[in-house]
């Protein structure tokens, strides 16, 4: 193990470490600390200059305000109509892709794996005038399904990516095996090789979900009004409301934050192995 | 839950009778806007008026978020147009014009005198000798002090009629002295400090050279251009630091709180002063103080329009509303509600705002002409260009000839001579 | 008795001519939806950009819905190469491409200082990495917060330290730095939990050997450990470089590029001049999109290259 274990060193060492881990963290996680303070602080605080000093009070009136008086509820809701459905749509579509490039030799087979790998990578600015005109043209311009839409197709490209990996570390004796039998291509998707996806469907749905609920780029591309727009852009906007009100800034950002860390936290596992898929051998 | 639920389902009630009860044998106008809450409501009460008045006409509005309603003009206008849009006057209008979209409404204008009526605003609203608008308010910019500060620094707040700029700047010394922002200002979002430029170019060279300048039709580096610099350079070490990183209501509060004196700002700030808490007592306005003498002084009032679109299906009805939209009524009415000045001069002004009754005097007393705003005046792109030259002059006083020299780039590659 | 030899062999032969055929197509049935979005979605869209850079066009149609662009050919490019608004945005992508490398020392340096077994440790681990989850929008407002005039704790500390306090986002020469570091706090959170997997799967037996053999600090992670990184860094090498030239969401979020453009990169110019309040020029920021992409094409080949050398050596 590197680095030394902490339990081999001299009992200061241990001292030390123990002290020095929650000061690291405070330090590292000081902004939003800061922000997460500022959101339950009253305004008449800030108004009197009152910003790191003891609050006068805690002021959860902040949360109720932005959802009575904003449409920040709508835009949470808007999210979810955006980012549920790509999460399906990029890992149905992935799982399919992946089994194509996994288990079957064909000619161009790398090629077209590697266009799935390096669509993935391109900048956003280089679809972004046609996929918007052509949003327009359908006339999904401002809709969830409109943007869904899109999400889905990129994603497919990084799900592509895990998913063909993940299966080609399958037993393919198991594929071959089942072929002897005579079991049709489709059936050996559908019943042997899908339920051995499991964990690579849970690792990819976390990380879209929060791939898409973070998106802001896209967002504020394809949609425009509170009935469609998703949290990030529907709190960008509202920044532009709030100028100077840095209560209500603090309590939307941390509101617009907490599903993808209430995700993260509740499928931590899933979500590490997603995410460092490649940093080991 | 319960309660949820009972919620929804009458507004799921509300929604189908609205779609389906109403609307079915009157001829529908529709019209999208981009209204806060308080124009809106005007709007809306001024929509009701004039159906009280045609019974057979239907206007439908489909309002949009101030700041989404610029991009989205740009997809409805082709994709699926309304009948009406609102939008703004001089060249923010002219890529639509060109285009198409925007249809002539030269007859609404010529069949109800408006030529007359509207005499401030025709050139605004006018492209090739064709009028595309009804302009149906405008504000003034001027500056705002607060008399406390004033007080603070032991200077004596000036009248309406404003103090002459040797003696601007001479306060401007004593406010500093004091530890009071002469002058703020939030440029964060760029055009508060074009509103700052346009009032040094107005005073300094009058109204012809701003709209030439906006017009790319003078160099940079002519001496009339550098002369407006010189001005903006005596008044820079005195605005409040740090602009570029704040917004006109950061600076507001600057304002409000008496930690800086005077801000150069349209009218429609004046709200966000009284909610900060100042009253007509210590809030006051004054035009922008004279810098050439005898200058023919020239104001800066931007306008906002209402289009009939190309593609609109029921323009006879809607050019109906748009005549209503210019008449002294509405217009009266609207303003009043909206705390604006109505661009009809047969229209009313509310006498008990001290605010709007300055601007209205100061409008209609000058006699050099009224300038939209910089961004308005001037095309998309020179306009970005020409304001972030202002800030940055305003933030790095001394790359003077820099900026000049890529203004003038900009402005030889836009306008080819 | 030839007759039933013939019989026997010819069933094996056409079941296996259909398999094969199934075989043969089967790929190209699942690829298909797949493929299908992909095509529309993003292969075609970059070469419609590529064609719309050679174009000038306002982004509207006419009332019969045509086109209404001009065909302009390299004029987008030539202009490109006299604008001043580029050159800077050129210049901060090189700032942000240098200093986001940081990411990679400092989230090995976090790394390694959590790779420990005490208690708590897996709740420390987490809350570390929670940077990351947020969205940039969020990252972006939270420094905007840090870095606020008169009140942000870093203008407070900067008075502190010098008697004058800075407001970094207000400052033409330092306001890249500072959208850079808000941008390396979840990218270093990244990196780290990159590493942290990759130390998981060091070979135990080779840190005791190196150990056995006096290898300590330093040395042991530069010759023993680093080496065995390997997989973990070039996965932290991609991912900062595409991180750093996506920076698209907190320059919008916190300067929109200003003061003065001071602040801009490739990906926010882009987006200025093709749907900004000002912008409306599709072909130019086409053009600018096209430029983006080539750099970004410089990186993912390499990528490539290596995915198929590793692919080939299997």
């Amino acid at each position: 193990m590197f680095p030394r274990p902490i339990q081999q060193t001299s009992t200061g060492t241990q001292w030390l470490y123990t002290i020095a881990l929650p000061i690291a963290l405070i330090i590292w996680l000081f902004p939003l600390l800061g922000v997460a303070l500022t959101s339950l602080r009253p305004a008449s605080d800030l108004a009197q200059g009152n910003y790191f000093g003891m609050p006068s009070g805690i002021a959860w009136e902040n949360y109720v305000f932005i959802f009575t008086e904003t449409p920040i509820g709508q835009y949470m809701v808007n999210s979810l109509w955006v980012t549920i459905p790509t999460v399906i749509g990029a890992v149905g579509l992935s799982l399919m892709t992946g089994f194509a490039l996994a288990v079957y030799k064909f000619r161009s087979n790398i090629l077209v794996f590697f266009m799935f790998v390096a669509g993935n990578f391109v900048p956003f600015q280089i679809l972004m005038v046609p996929v918007r005109d052509m949003t327009l043209q359908l006339g999904m311009y401002d809709t969830w399904y409109g943007l869904a839409l899109f999400h889905v197709a990129f994603q497919t490209g990084f799900c592509t990516l895990f998913m063909r990996n993940f299966i080609k570390a399958l037993p393919f004796e198991l594929i071959e095996a089942a072929r002897v039998e005579g079991v049709s291509e489709w059936r050996i998707f559908w019943y042997i090789v899908l339920p051995l996806m499991r964990p690579a469907i849970a690792a990819l749905s976390v990380l879209v979900f929060t791939f898409i609920w973070n998106d802001f780029f896209w967002a504020t591309v394809l949609t425009q009004g509170v009935d469609s727009q998703p949290i990030t852009a529907g709190l960008s906007s509202l920044n532009g409301q709030w100028i100077a009100q840095w209560h209500l800034v603090s309590a939307g950002s941390i509101l617009a934050a907490l599903p993808p860390v209430a995700m993260f936290f509740l499928m931590q596992k899933h979500f590490i192995a997603g995410l460092t898929l490649g940093a080991v051998k | 839950m319960v309660q949820k639920k009972a919620g929804a389902l009458a507004l799921v009630a509300a929604l189908l009778m609205s779609t389906s009860a109403f609307a079915q044998d009157k001829r529908v106008v529709t019209w999208n806007a981009d209204y806060d809450p308080i124009p809106l409501a005007a709007s809306e009460a001024l929509i009701a008026d004039f159906e009280a008045a045609n019974p057979e006409i239907d206007v439908q509005m489909t309002n949009f978020d101030h700041e989404a309603y610029k991009n989205a003009i740009r997809n409805f206008l082709t994709a699926d147009p309304p009948d009406l849009a609102n939008w703004y006057a001089a060249n923010r209008m002219r890529p639509f014009v060109e285009a198409g979209l925007f249809a002539d409404i030269s007859d609404v204008w010529a069949n109800n005198g408006l030529t007359e009526a509207l005499a401030a605003s025709v050139p605004s609203s006018t492209i090739d000798g064709k009028q595309y608008a009804i302009p149906y308010t405008y504000y003034q910019w001027g500056i705002y002090f607060n008399r406390d500060a004033y007080t603070a620094a032991g200077v004596t707040p000036p009248g309406p009629e404003g103090v002459n700029w040797a003696d601007f700047l001479a306060n401007c010394e004593k406010f500093k002295a004091a530890g009071i922002d002469c002058v703020t200002t939030g440029s964060s979002a760029l055009w508060p400090v074009a509103g700052i430029f346009d009032y040094l170019s107005l005073r300094t060279n009058g109204y012809q050279f701003h709209s030439d300048l906006a017009a790319g039709k003078i160099s940079w580096t002519s001496p009339e251009a550098r002369a407006v610099f010189a001005e903006f350079a005596k008044l820079q070490p005195f605005v409040t630091e740090n602009h570029a990183a704040i917004d006109w209501q950061d600076a507001a509060a600057i304002f409000v709180q008496g930690k800086a004196a005077n801000y150069v700002m349209g009218n429609f700030a004046v709200a966000n002063f009284k909610t900060g808490g100042m009253t007509n007592d210590n809030l006051g306005f004054m035009v922008f103080p004279e810098i050439t003498p005898g200058l023919a002084r020239a104001e800066e009032a931007p306008t906002d329009t209402i289009h009939l679109t190309s593609g609109a299906k029921n323009p006879e009805d809607a050019k109906t509303f748009l005549a209503y939209m210019a008449s002294p009524e509405a217009q009266s009415k609207w303003n009043t509600a909206v705390g604006q000045l109505p661009t009809n001069k047969n229209a009313t002004v509310p006498a008990e705002d001290p605010f709007l009754t300055a601007g209205f005097e100061a409008l209609s007393t000058s006699t050099g002409g009224i300038a939209q705003f910089w961004d308005r005046d001037a095309d998309a792109e020179y306009a970005k260009a020409g304001m972030e030259g202002f800030q940055q002059f305003l933030v790095q006083p001394e790359k003077l000839e820099e900026i000049l020299e890529r203004l003038e780039q900009t402005r030889l590659r836009l306008f080819p001579q | 008795m030839a007759q039933a030899i013939d019989m026997t062999a010819a069933t094996p032969v056409q079941r296996s001519a259909r398999r094969w055929n199934q075989r043969t197509l089967a790929p190209w049935l699942f690829l298909a939806p797949g493929l299908f979005m992909f095509t529309v979605y993003v292969l075609w869209p970059i070469i419609q950009s590529i064609t719309l850079s050679f174009y000038d066009w306002n982004g509207l149609y006419n009332q019969d819905g045509d086109f209404t662009g001009t065909f302009v050919g390299m004029g987008n490019y030539a202009e490109l190469m006299t604008d001043p608004a580029f050159e800077t945005s050129l210049w901060n992508n090189l700032k942000w491409l240098v200093l986001y490398m940081a990411a990679l020392p400092i989230g090995l340096f976090i790394a390694i200082f959590l790779n420990q077994t005490v208690r708590g440790i897996r709740l420390y681990k987490s809350l570390f990495f929670f940077p990351f989850v947020i969205s940039q929008v969020v990252v972006g407002l939270i420094f905007a917060w840090f870095y606020a005039p008169n009140f942000g704790l870093f203008y407070l500390l900067t008075e502190a330290v010098t008697g004058k306090g800075t407001a970094i986002l207000a400052e033409p020469d330092l306001v890249t730095y500072g959208i850079i570091l808000a941008g390396l706090w979840p990218q270093i959170a990244y990196v780290m939990i990159l590493y942290l997997t990759g130390l998981n799967n060091v070979a135990p037996d080779q840190i005791e050997a190196a150990r056995l053999d006096g290898a300590k600090g330093w040395r042991m992670l530069w010759y023993v450990v680093l080496p065995q990184l390997r997989p973990a860094t070039f996965i932290a090498v991609i991912v900062t470089v595409i991180g750093a030239l996506r920076s698209f969401d907190l320059v919008s979020i916190m300067t929109s590029g200003g003061p003065f453009g001071e602040s801009r990169v490739l990906s926010y110019y882009m987006y200025e001049m093709a749907l900004g309040e000002f912008g409306f020029r599709m072909g130019y920021g086409a053009a600018i999109a096209v430029v983006l992409f080539a750099i970004m094409m410089i990186f993912i080949s390499g990528f490539i290259w290596k995915m198929w050398r590793d692919e080939t050596e299997r």
